[in-house]
């Protein structure tokens, strides 16, 4: 930018040449129009519903209120919603973190090529799936009596039923299926940064597995872990499809309940004031740790 | 210290053969320089006694250990990498005190070590600073630190100078050998640069194709080579090919006297003259030799190659090319085209096993 300026300034130029802010603003009009039409217009029309009194439909009169911010307060039982969404998101998002390191690390440290390649393929197909298929699937295998029983009973005859449909453990089983493929990916490109020698290194010292993991590998694939954390946990904080089909009667979670104000009690400024509120306690949370999410980041 | 013992050590992948038969004593406190091209099989046989790639024959001894089974971290080994593997998560004296931990020395007792190692490789006062905090020269000098710090039983180089710029790779050429006296390791570094396997080692091992071709002191393997590979390989060298006959061998119409046994009367020779042992003289001036019997050679300049301190001369007599070094003493290049003669002493022509 300085050297712009001075260009512009230099007593030679005579021809107009138009200030650099211009040149910026252009260029950033494109992608701030898009966020614009995508996210800013929907997001402050659901914003501005939050503060009114009931959904405007119909010739119903426009009247301002801040009352669906007081819900937490004035409806208890929503604070226990919150804190089942928020374990199934504690549990959903640790569990993929094993898991999904888990599996970066085998497929970074004992495949190689072309086979690394599909099985990388091979796990990124739930993502490729319906949603509604793959969580509907999940019912006839955990359910009384259902594929999971049935492969047990050919083993134990007499084995008491394993099925856990409609429990909190069925809807993160869910959950963890959709969105391992974050974790993975995130963990492989972290890992897949780390030079061999380093392993080898360690291991020279006189390392062995359990020191490389914990004091080389995650120390050193945090920032993916952290990544692969956020990309999960807070779309799981706020779905509502697996807790209803997986938990039933148990699947009441913020996910559920925002999505009963807009589709069943057509209670529009609820549903956003809570979704607004949701999203003003994850801001407040990653604002809080980011100094040390950004620390670990750079480590 | 101790000796590295590699006996009847093979190792292929597939059907290609990295290594074969290689049998080698690397003698207790000496450096050892392993050279040779990439794919001769010199990082595999550093990785081999590692611990990081398993040989499918023979066997490797630590000392009076045979550490053929042994896994890598248990073997006490401390090797440097190409690239510095630094923890880069780690403060200097953390990386440096790694190994420290992993042996259960901690506190006070390594915060000593670790000050120690750092001030050996000249870089005390610099525990608290982190790898990216520091140049490729001072990184190299930590993963040298943290390799000493555990008194290890054999310290392995490999390549760890080739990633740094000249100047700084001769300064550290320097570092290495005196760390090296100093500590008084058996160390085993494998290069492809054949001025620093000469400049460093006490013993130099020339590899190829999966085998030692030759293992000597660096002045006995550059004065006779035994191979035309070692020849060419180790600095620059003019090969002759003629007739034995009557103790001598016949080259474009010259008999050329060697030193050493020759093969039988009547057949094919090669030698090997260094291009720095030939003397080079203007065609008329034929100097007589006294004493010393003196192979000479006619030949013609064909081009000069000016460096300043000195002068590459290629030449051609007959069917042979050769190549002479020269000082630049009298600031006057002979011109091209200029019929000369060439001469050296019996003794620099080696006579080559192939």
């Amino acid at each position: 930018m300085p050297a712009e300026a001075g260009a512009a300034g230099a007593p030679a130029t005579t021809r107009f040449r138009p200030p650099p802010w211009l040149a910026t603003a252009a260029l950033l009009l494109p992608s701030y129009a898009w966020l614009t039409l995508a996210v800013l217009l929907p997001l402050g029309t659901m914003f501005a519903f939050s503060f009114l009194e009931a959904t405007p439909l119909g010739n119903r009169p426009v009247e301002w209120t801040l009352r669906h911010y007081r819900a937490f307060h004035d409806q208890p039982y929503l604070l226990g919603v919150a804190w089942t969404s928020l374990s199934i998101g504690l549990w959903t998002t640790a569990i993929c973190a094993v898991v999904g390191f888990a599996t970066a690390l085998a497929l970074v440290r004992a495949t190689a090529g072309r086979s690394r390649e599909t099985l990388l393929i091979l796990l990124l197909l739930p993502f490729w799936t319906n949603g509604l298929v793959r969580v509907f699937s999940w019912t006839m295998v955990i359910r009384g009596g259902g594929f999971l029983d049935v492969a047990a009973r050919s083993v134990w005859p007499d084995a008491p039923s394993l099925g856990f449909l409609y429990t909190q453990p069925a809807i993160v089983l869910g959950l963890v299926h959709g969105y391992l493929p974050y974790m993975v990916l995130t963990c492989y490109i972290a890992l897949l940064a780390i030079d061999d020698a380093v392993i080898e290194a360690a291991m020279s010292l006189g390392a062995r597995w359990p020191t490389i993991l914990f004091r080389i590998l995650v120390p050193l694939a945090m920032p993916g872990l952290v990544t692969g954390a956020i990309l999960i946990f807070v779309p799981v904080i706020g779905a509502f499809m697996e807790p209803r089909i997986l938990g039933g009667r148990v699947g009441v979670t913020m996910g559920t309940v925002i999505e009963d104000q807009f589709t069943q009690a057509f209670n529009w400024p609820l549903g956003s004031a809570l979704a607004f509120t949701m999203l003003a306690v994850v801001l407040g949370v990653f604002a809080t740790f980011s100094g040390v999410l950004r620390r670990t980041a750079q480590a | 210290m101790t000796a590295v013992d590699v006996t009847a050590v093979a190792k292929s992948y597939g059907t290609t053969t990295v290594l074969s038969d290689i049998t080698q004593t690397f003698g207790e406190g000496t450096f050892t320089s392993l050279l040779g091209p990439s794919g001769s099989g010199k990082t595999t046989l550093l990785r081999i006694v590692a611990g990081f790639v398993k040989p499918d024959a023979g066997v490797v001894r630590i000392g009076e250990r045979d550490v053929t089974d042994v896994p890598v971290w248990s073997r006490n080994i401390g090797m440097v990498f190409q690239s510095y593997a630094l923890f880069p998560h780690m403060s200097v004296a953390q990386n440096v005190g790694f190994g420290l931990g992993r042996r259960g020395i901690r506190g006070a007792k390594a915060k000593a070590e670790v000050e120690r190692a750092l001030e050996m490789v000249r870089l005390p006062g610099y525990g608290d600073r982190y790898p990216r905090q520091l140049s490729g020269g001072q990184q190299q000098r930590v993963a040298l630190a943290r390799a000493i710090v555990i008194r290890p039983d054999v310290l392995l180089l490999d390549e760890p100078l080739s990633a740094l710029d000249r100047r700084l790779r001769q300064e550290m050429q320097v570092e290495l050998l005196r760390i090296q006296r100093e500590s008084g390791l058996t160390t085993i570094f494998v290069t492809h640069d054949q001025e620093e396997a000469l400049t460093l080692s006490d013993s130099v091992a020339i590899l190829d194709r999966g085998r030692i071709v030759q293992v000597g002191r660096p002045a006995e393997v550059y004065e006779r080579p035994k191979t035309r590979f070692a020849a060419e390989f180790l600095g620059d060298a003019n090969f002759l090919t003629g007739t034995v006959r009557g103790g001598a061998v016949e080259i474009a119409d010259s008999m050329i006297a060697t030193e050493g046994p020759l093969p039988v009367e009547g057949s094919q020779a090669t030698i090997a003259v260094r291009p720095e042992k030939i003397a080079i003289d203007g065609a008329e001036a034929m100097p007589a030799a006294p004493d010393e019997p003196t192979n000479r050679l006619r030949a013609k300049v064909l081009s000069v190659i000016y460096s300043g301190t000195s002068l590459t001369y290629l030449l051609r007599s007959g069917e042979l090319s050769l190549k002479v070094f020269a000082q630049n003493s009298l600031g006057r290049p002979l011109d091209s085209g200029t019929d000369v003669v060439l001469s050296w002493a019996p003794r620099h022509s080696v006579v080559l096993a192939d």
